[in-house]
C-alpha cells in the first residue's frame, strides 16, 4: 500500500475548494490551512504560461522532518502517510525547518499539525475531503502499489512531474502537466 | 520571467516557517552552547595538560559560570518549545538521525559535568563559600579524586557539543544556507573563540591574558577561513545555494554580516590582539568583547537568514 495523489495543473483553476473543504473536515483553526494553492506565472508577455497547482503535504518516502523528529512524533503510518502524534510532539519546530515544501505549521494548541491525506476517511472508504470536494475533479487519489488505481492510470498515462525531487525526498505529489 | 504566487490559504506568518518558527531563542541558545563549549574545553585541556597554574582563570574561574551560561540556555530552549510542557518525551526517546536529540541528551551529561566542576571550584569565585553540611564536604573530596576522568570528559563534550550547535543547523537540506558541513566546525570554532574571549575577560592575569589572547587569534584565522570557505562553496554548488550565498554578497544581509560580524567581531580584534603582540598598549577588554558581541551576531544572522533561504517560491 503507498497512498499517493496527482493533481492535474491542466485542469486546475485555482477556485480554492480543497483549501476550505480540509480546513472544514479537519477543523483547522482560523488563519491556516493544510493545503494552498499557488499560481505560477512563466514566460515573457505575451508568451505567458499559467499553471495552477493545489499542493499540501508531499508524504516523501524519505521524509526529512521524520528523520529529524527528536522525540519520534513524527511518523510514517500504514499507506506512506507523514503524521503527529500530538502528544509525543514537543513543538521545537525542527520538522518545520526541515520541510522543503513548508507544509507544516505550529497548531494554536502548539503542537505540529499537518495533512494526513484524511485518512479517517480513508478507514470509511472515502477520499480525502479535497479530492472528494474538487469541481474541476483535477484530483486523483489512490494506492500506487496498485496498477488499477485511478492515481495510478493517470500518472502512467500523462506527463508529470514532481516538486524539487533533487531535494531527495522521494515526494508522493504528481503533478501533471 | 517566473513568478510563483500563493494565492490562498498561507499569506500568514503563522504557515510561513521563514516568518515565524526560530525566533531568538535559538540563536542565543546556540551562542550560550557554543561558549559554555569553549570554556569546559579549555578547562580541561589545561587540566589535563597541568597548566593549572599557568591558566587559573580558564581551569578554575570561567568554568565556575559555565552551569549558569547552560541554565540560561536550556531556559531559552524551553522557551522555544511550542508544546512546552510535554518537553521530557525528549528523554523517553532518542532518535539517532535526529540532532535535536543528539543535543538533548548531550546536555543531559554536559550539565551535571559543568555542576561538579564548578563545585570543585566554587571557592576561587567567592572565597568564603563553605560548603555548610558535612556529606557536601565530603562529596567535594570524593569527586576531586576523579578529576582527571572528568577534564577528559569535558573535553570530549565540549567539542560535541560545540560542533553539534552547527549540525544541528546544517542537517537541514530544506534550507540551503545552514545545508553546509562547514557549519559545525565554523559554530565549533566560533564557540571555542568566544570561550576564550570570555577567559581573557575574567583573568587578572597579564600571562594568561596574552596566551588565550594568542589562541583566540589562531582561532580567529581559522574561522575566517572556513567563512571564505563556506561562501565559495556556495557559489561554486547549486542555484539555491548561490542565491543563499547572494543574501550576504550583495543583499540584504551584506551590509550587517561583513561590517559587524565579519569587520568588528573578527577582524578588528584580531588587528587589536596582534596589536598587543607587537607590545602597543591597547585596554585588554576591547578584542574580547568584540569577538562575543560577534558570535551572538553571527548566530541570529545566521539563524535567520537560513530560514529564508529556500528552494520554492
Amino acid at each position: 500500500m503507498r497512498y499517493a495523489m496527482a493533481i492535474d495543473t491542466k485542469k486546475c483553476v485555482g477556485c480554492s475548494d480543497c483549501v476550505v473543504a480540509c480546513q472544514t473536515e479537519n477543523n483547522v483553526p482560523h488563519g491556516y490551512a493544510r493545503d494552498w494553492i499557488i499560481e505560477v506565472i512563466d514566460g515573457t508577455y505575451p508568451q505567458l504560461e499559467l499553471e495552477y497547482r493545489s499542493e499540501r503535504c508531499n508524504h516523501c518516502d524519505n521524509a526529512p522532518c521524520v528523520r529529524c523528529c527528536p522525540t519520534g512524533a513524527s511518523f510514517i503510518a500504514d499507506g506512506g502517510i507523514v503524521k503527529v502524534e500530538h502528544d509525543k510532539c514537543i513543538g521545537c519546530g525542527a520538522c518545520i525547518a526541515a520541510c522543503p515544501y513548508d507544509a507544516r505549521f505550529v497548531h494554536p494548541e502548539g503542537y505540529v499539525d499537518k495533512c494526513t491525506f484524511c485518512d479517517h476517511r480513508l478507514e470509511k472508504g472515502q477520499d480525502p475531503a479535497c479530492v472528494a470536494v474538487c469541481p474541476t475533479k483535477c484530483l486523483y487519489f489512490g494506492d500506487m502499489d496498485d496498477p488499477n488505481s485511478e492515481v495510478s492510470k493517470v500518472v502512467k498515462k500523462r506527463k508529470f512531474k514532481t516538486l524539487i525531487p533533487e531535494a531527495g525526498t522521494e515526494p508522493q505529489l504528481y503533478f501533471l502537466i | 520571467m517566473r513568478e510563483e504566487l500563493i494565492v490562498s490559504g498561507r499569506s500568514n506568518p503563522l504557515i510561513d516557517p521563514h516568518l515565524e518558527i526560530w525566533e531568538w531563542q535559538i540563536p542565543a541558545y546556540l551562542f550560550l552552547g557554543g561558549l559554555a563549549a569553549g570554556i569546559l574545553f579549555f578547562a580541561g585541556l589545561f587540566y589535563l595538560r597541568g597548566r593549572e597554574d599557568k591558566y587559573p582563570t580558564a581551569v578554575r574561574v570561567a568554568p565556575v559560570f559555565v552551569p549558569v551560561l547552560l541554565a540560561i540556555g536550556l531556559l531559552f530552549l524551553f522557551l522555544d518549545l511550542k508544546h512546552k510542557f510535554y518537553f521530557w518525551r525528549l528523554y523517553t526517546s532518542f532518535s539517532i538521525e535526529s540532532p535535536t536529540s543528539w543535543g538533548a541528551w548531550t546536555l543531559l551529561l554536559v550539565m551535571p559535568l559543568s555542576v561538579i566542576w564548578a563545585a570543585l571550584y566554587i571557592e576561587s569565585v567567592f572565597p568564603k563559600w563553605d560548603w555548610k553540611y558535612t556529606w557536601a564536604k565530603d562529596a567535594i573530596k570524593f569527586l576531586s579524586g576523579y578529576k582527571r576522568e572528568m577534564a577528559w570528559g569535558m573535553v570530549v563534550l565540549a567539542i560535541i557539543l560545540g560542533i553539534y550547535t552547527g549540525i544541528l543547523l546544517s542537517a537541514f537540506n530544506a534550507r540551503p544556507l545552514w545545508n553546509t558541513s562547514i557549519l559545525g566546525p565554523l559554530f565549533l570554532t566560533s564557540g571555542l573563540s568566544t570561550g576564550a574571549a570570555f577567559i581573557v575577560l575574567l583573568s587578572k592575569n597579564k600571562t594568561e591574558r596574552h596566551a588565550m589572547g594568542m589562541i583566540d587569534l589562531m582561532l580567529i584565522s581559522i574561522e575566517v577561513a572556513l567563512i571564505i570557505h563556506m561562501f565559495m562553496g556556495f557559489k561554486a554548488s547549486t542555484r539555491v545555494q548561490i542565491e543563499a550565498a547572494d543574501m550576504f554578497l550583495g543583499g540584504q544581509f551584506t551590509a550587517t554580516f561583513w561590517v559587524f560580524v565579519f569587520s568588528l567581531g573578527l577582524i578588528v580584534p584580531a588587528f587589536l590582539e596582534f596589536m598587543e603582540t607587537k607590545g602597543k598598549r591597547i585596554p585588554f577588554y576591547i578584542a574580547p568583547s568584540l569577538v562575543i558581541f560577534g558570535g551572538i551576531l553571527f548566530r541570529f544572522i545566521m539563524v535567520h537568514a537560513g530560514q529564508l533561504s529556500r528552494w520554492l517560491y
